[in-house]
């Protein structure tokens, strides 16, 4: 009898919390998300009138910032895939001894807050970095073009804070990938590409599926990156709502945007999940 | 391997042939110094600038001077911030380490009915993004009449720490083998025992990871304590508001502080660890 109780409850604490500050808050924001403003009432007064049509307002109000989040997300998390894999495969197949400090590496910059790192960003690429001069020096760019304040440096922005997300995932399911079965594919007359392609890249796609979650998910809902180096044309979806709540104090038109980019994210996961057909999530 | 073999029975290979080979053969090596010379820019820059002679704006190259790192609390609420994201660090980290290694326990070692739904349960606030998480909690709150502030922020962070934990620790506990717990029981060690004695030390190392996610996750959490804190200010807050008239050079001290001894904590741990491998 003890035995069957048992996992029960070790759950019931963790859980119960989860549920008072995880689960009743989402229900308590899709209460919010009908509400409509008190009539004559001061700012931050609500009532329940089960207006849906929030949704409509909020999304169609909203659509540039929704649509440009979704494509700044979707080629931040290209591009840290793209970066991440070589340097997750040299990590884990050419590591050798150095392959823990090389770890320690991937993670090392997480310790010094992003938001330096990201205000850093700023003032490398800004007006008075040693970037901009020296690529207007070089002709590359024009003297009316700057890096910060665009789409470019959100997005760069972004790759580079999730870098690390994409990384260790990839690395742990190719350094879980038997070496011989590298060597296998050689014996077998295939060549480093057909290797890559038909062994390694497969074998890995757990890692894949787990990192472009983990960056793509905070990605889209991120409104630091777009905050520092953006401007107002590189808005983002996540500026809006938090600008929504925090200083415009409208929670209804809040909850909706935020409900629905929730619920956007978990229907683009589980297509995802399940089109890559992997169960093991993380 | 097989390469220094036929390096052996090749004696002459023009310089310029051979040093392309050598390229080919090292091109990933090659490549991941470029990757992580990108991934240390900004981290190189906010520690050379916590050197600037800068006055209020850290914004232009001024002089070299030891004062900030001598006075680091010298601008204003830099410690304070800096103390308060300890305080909720600290806190978070305690108390999401010991719910959601309970957690990990329960699903990584027992199969029981609702296993799939409590997978799902952990995953979803990691598939939430942070601004939901952190707005419906300030609603949450509202509704409750509970300020937004000091407690509000530890408990904000518990919620999304708590994931991260389960993940970590329930890995350690896949990759024990099951052999060292029935050996234990073998020599007559009761359950409880085998756990304390066995168990528990095996999975330590993923409790110790655990915990050290989940303070840094805390404290470089901006979007969920922005949310959450109220009239509180941690150090992310302090950099963000900040950000727009130039950060203090004090910030890049701390900032970089905080960088060195983390690597030194991690490196000595990974030191200790080997040493424990190679000692048992």
């Amino acid at each position: 009898m003890r035995k069957i109780r048992t996992p029960y409850l070790l759950l019931l604490p963790g859980f119960a919390f989860l549920f008072t500050f995880f689960i009743l808050p989402i229900m308590n924001l899709a209460q919010t998300s009908t509400q409509t403003p008190v009539g004559g009432g001061d700012t931050g007064q609500f009532e329940q009138t089960l207006r849906f049509s929030n949704y409509l307002d909020a999304f169609l109000e909203n659509k540039e910032q929704f649509g440009r989040s979704f494509v700044y997300a979707t080629i931040a998390t290209l591009l840290a895939l793209a970066i991440a894999y070589p340097l997750a495969y040299a990590i884990a197949l050419k590591g050798g001894k150095l392959k823990n400090f090389m770890l320690i590496l991937v993670i090392a910059p997480f310790f010094t807050s992003f938001l330096l790192r990201t205000v850093a960003w700023k003032q490398i690429l800004g007006e008075e970095g040693f970037v901009v001069p020296t690529l207007r020096t070089i002709g590359i760019i024009s003297d009316s073009t700057t890096l910060t304040s665009t789409s470019f440096a959100v997005v760069m922005g972004m790759t580079y804070n999730f870098l690390p997300f994409m990384t260790l995932p990839l690395y742990a399911s190719i350094d879980r990938i038997d070496p011989r079965t590298l060597e296998a594919s050689g014996d077998l007359y295939a060549n480093g590409f057909t290797t890559f392609r038909r062994v390694t890249l497969p074998l890995s796609m757990p890692g894949v599926v787990a990192g472009t979650l983990l960056t793509f998910i905070p990605a889209a809902g991120d409104y630091v990156n777009a905050a520092i180096l953006g401007s107002p044309n590189t808005k983002m979806i996540g500026n809006v709502i938090e600008s929504r709540y925090l200083k415009i104090v409208d929670y209804p038109t809040a909850a909706a945007l935020s409900f629905t980019l929730m619920i956007v994210i978990l229907i683009l996961v589980t297509v995802y999940v399940r089109k890559a057909g992997t169960e093991e999530l993380v | 391997m097989s390469h220094k073999v036929k390096d052996a029975t090749i004696p002459h290979i023009p310089t310029g042939a051979r040093i392309s080979r050598w390229i080919g053969r090292n091109l990933i090596r090659i490549y991941a110094v470029f990757a992580f010379t990108y991934l240390f820019i900004p981290v190189a820059y906010t520690f050379a600038f916590s050197f600037n002679d800068s006055g209020k704006s850290n914004l232009i190259w001024k002089g070299f001077t030891f004062d900030n790192w001598q006075n680091p609390c010298g601008a204003p609420e830099v410690c304070t911030a800096l103390a308060n994201s300890i305080k909720i660090g600290f806190l978070a980290t305690f108390f999401s380490t010991i719910l959601g290694t309970m957690i990990a326990f329960a699903i990584g070692r027992y199969s029981f009915k609702g296993r799939s739904t409590s997978n799902l349960m952990i995953f979803l606030p990691m598939a939430t993004p942070e601004i939901v998480l952190g707005a419906s909690l300030l609603s949450l709150f509202l509704v409750f009449q509970i300020n937004p502030g000091f407690w509000p922020t530890v408990i904000a962070h518990v919620v999304f720490c708590i994931s991260f934990v389960v993940v970590t620790v329930k890995a350690r506990i896949a990759s024990l083998d099951p052999r060292l717990e029935q050996a234990a029981m073998d020599l007559y060690a009761n359950e409880r025992e085998t756990f304390r004695r066995v168990t528990l030390p095996l999975v330590a190392p993923g409790i110790a990871a655990a915990a050290l996610l989940a303070f840094s996750l805390s404290f470089d959490d901006y979007i969920i304590t922005n949310f959450n804190s109220g009239t509180i200010k941690t150090f992310p807050e302090f950099v963000y508001a900040s950000a727009a008239r130039g950060i203090p050079a004090q910030a890049n001290v701390i900032g970089s502080a905080m960088f060195f001894l983390a690597l030194a904590i991690v490196i000595t741990g990974q030191i200790v660890g080997r040493k424990r491998k190679v000692s048992a």
